[in-house]
């Protein structure tokens, strides 16, 4: 279990490397002089110059790297070009709502699609079943920012039973914080419902099948202790592979469904930072978001051991 | 068979099969098809229709997606302005049927290119695996990127274009995509089939040409209709947040981008390109399920 869990952390410094080589090298892979790039069209060669320095672009690309990466690893994600705040302060601003808007999607998605996957794999052929997977099409077919559209414009505009647009902390309470959040949370969540659906319903049907399930019904357990506990207990592994991976579907959607409900988080800060060509932010923004997901699924894998304890890779 | 051997006594002639069974309809070629895979069939016809739309788009009642109408601003839909017009005059539903190229365009493109630049990279990971190690890092690296962000990231740097939207879209799919060929070519590798034709001194693109990539184009298909409904959303949503296709164009996430300070309002100026977006998307999708569940049976029935 040990060794399992060192190789698998070491395995994954290679990749958090090669994501911070590619958002740092990013700005050298465009066309163009980068300080160009970064300075826009208006600027003048004077502005040009001063960012030229700031990025020292002077010296060759590997020590610039190998100093970025260093800065990195202490905190430092350098400075923001337009409003030259540091870029961890700027994050640590942003962080509350869409670290709140993607804890409780996944929390909702989770409570939502594994018990109608469960469903649908136990009702297998039924009307259950065939609604379950035509909603995961839909799900996949409806673009995050039209649902949120749609569902403010229902239970928002018409209806009037939640607020329209913006965000409250929860120090403001958690009431309106959370009223705040729900038509973003099920705009966010309807692919992940979606996802998580479809694989729960696919993997107990195949565990459904299975002897061990059958010698649990013909001892008499109850139908819901069967699929619970006993199936859905061998289920998990393939379901939680794909919480892990679903992950980056809500980071994307994340950054599009701010900007629909106006949340000022992290999306927010991204779309503003593209406007204005803040490259350091999105540099920092892609690099955070990356390393949670690579840190997520890292966990994901750990967490496999405890599920299954025959995996021993 | 009517020999007299056969006709010995005590022998009774079986009625022939045609007199005992009721007579077997026959259903055309098309129809069977239909019958068997009702989504392909869905799917494929809606996406054809999309298709028509968007290439006799000048026929189809419209005008100008780009002509300004200042006197004519914020029309509610009428049945001389189908949609509606917008906040500088433009008519809706010209500029959501021009909208179709783009989202089509994008679409196609990337999924094409992709495929293309994915199986190149996943054959030669399969093949040469000195390099395999280097090369899966990296796919690794670039897939744990979220897709969306990598393209935001990407158009950041370039102009707004079209071109742009396509690659910077293609660089965050094609990874997926040789990560499946690599599956694919290294279980066929071991085939029986591959064997023998190396074991027989077949050259190595000869083996890749026609006993590798044959094998690889129904995942490969099934993979693209997935990329194309992706690569639309992606398009999309690069438009609305205004890192995608330059706002002159009208592209469906360009008009909901506009539609947006006046939504409150004016909603139909973002549902008409969203209600066409998303049955786009749908029909793309619906022919992917279908041809996952008539190409590969064995992966159906695991999702």
């Amino acid at each position: 279990m040990l060794a399992y869990a060192t190789r698998r952390i070491l395995a994954t410094i290679p990749v958090m490397l090669i994501v911070a080589l590619f958002v740092f090298s990013l700005l050298y892979l465009a066309p163009g002089d980068p300080a160009a790039i970064i300075a826009g069209d208006q600027a003048t060669p004077a502005d040009v110059e001063r960012i030229r320095a700031s990025l020292g672009l002077d010296r060759p690309f590997l020590v610039r790297f190998g100093e970025w990466l260093w800065q990195i690893m202490h905190g430092d994600l350098g400075t923001s070009i337009f409003t030259n705040l540091p870029v961890s302060h700027m994050i640590a601003q942003r962080i509350e709502p869409t670290l709140s808007l993607m804890v409780l999607t996944i929390v909702f998605s989770i409570i939502v699609a594994i018990p109608l996957g469960v469903l649908a794999a136990w009702k297998h052929g039924s009307w259950i079943d065939r609604g379950v997977m035509v909603m995961a099409v839909f799900g996949f077919s409806v673009p995050v920012f039209v649902l949120g559209y749609l569902l403010a414009y229902i239970f928002a505009l018409r209806l009037d039973w939640l607020p329209v647009q913006g965000f409250h902390s929860i120090s403001d309470g958690f009431w309106p914080f959370l009223r705040s959040l729900i038509l973003p949370t099920v705009a966010l969540g309807l692919i992940y419902v979606a996802l998580l659906a479809r694989i729960t319903r696919a993997t107990m049907l195949e565990v459904l099948s299975q002897d061990y399930v059958r010698t649990a019904k013909a001892k008499g357990v109850g139908q819901r202790a069967v699929l619970f506990v006993h199936a859905l207990k061998n289920a998990a592994v393939p379901i939680v592979t794909i919480i892990g991976i679903g992950v980056a579907l809500l980071i994307g959607g994340a950054v599009v469904t701010e900007s629909v409900f106006a949340i000022p988080g992290l999306g927010r800060l991204t779309v503003d930072a593209i406007l204005r060509r803040d490259y350091p932010v999105i540099q920092g923004v892609v690099l955070l978001f990356s390393f949670t997901y690579v840190l997520v699924n890292l966990l994901v894998d750990l967490l496999y051991t405890l599920f299954d304890p025959r995996i021993r890779y | 068979m009517s020999s007299a051997a056969t006709q010995g006594p005590g022998y009774v002639a079986a009625p022939a099969l045609n007199d005992v069974l009721p007579p077997v309809r026959q259903r055309g070629k098309v129809m069977t098809f239909a019958h068997r895979h009702p989504t392909i069939v869905l799917g494929g016809s809606l996406l054809s229709i999309m298709i028509l739309i968007a290439i006799f788009a000048p026929y189809l009642g419209t005008v100008d997606p780009t002509a300004l109408a200042p006197a004519k601003r914020i029309r509610e839909p009428s049945a001389q302005y189908w949609f509606g017009t917008d906040m500088l005059g433009r008519d809706v539903y010209s500029r959501v049927i021009y909208g179709s190229r783009i989202s089509l365009e994008v679409g196609f493109a990337v999924a094409l290119l992709s495929s293309a630049i994915g199986t190149f990279i996943g054959l030669v990971s399969g093949f040469f695996r000195w390099l395999d190690t280097i090369i899966m890092r990296i796919m690794d690296g670039l897939m744990s990127i979220p897709s969306i962000l990598l393209a935001i990231a990407l158009m950041a740097l370039t102009r707004a274009s079209v071109q742009n939207v396509i690659i910077a879209i293609t660089v965050s799919e094609f990874p997926r995509v040789s990560r499946l060929i690599r599956g694919v070519v290294l279980s066929l590798r071991e085939q029986p089939f591959v064997e023998a034709a190396v074991a027989s001194g077949t050259r190595l693109p000869k083996i890749i040409w026609k006993h590798i990539l044959p094998n690889t184009l129904a995942p490969l298909m099934v993979n693209a209709t997935f990329i194309c409904a992706s690569a639309m959303i992606t398009e999309a949503a690069l438009s609305f947040i205004g890192a995608g296709t330059p706002p002159i164009i009208p592209s469906w996430g360009n008009i909901m981008a506009e539609g947006r300070a006046l939504w409150q309002v004016k909603p139909y100026i973002v549902f008409f390109p969203a209600i066409f977006l998303c049955i786009t998307v749908l029909s793309v999708n619906l022919l992917g399920d279908g041809l996952r569940d008539a190409l590969d049976p064995r992966l159906a029935k695991r999702l």
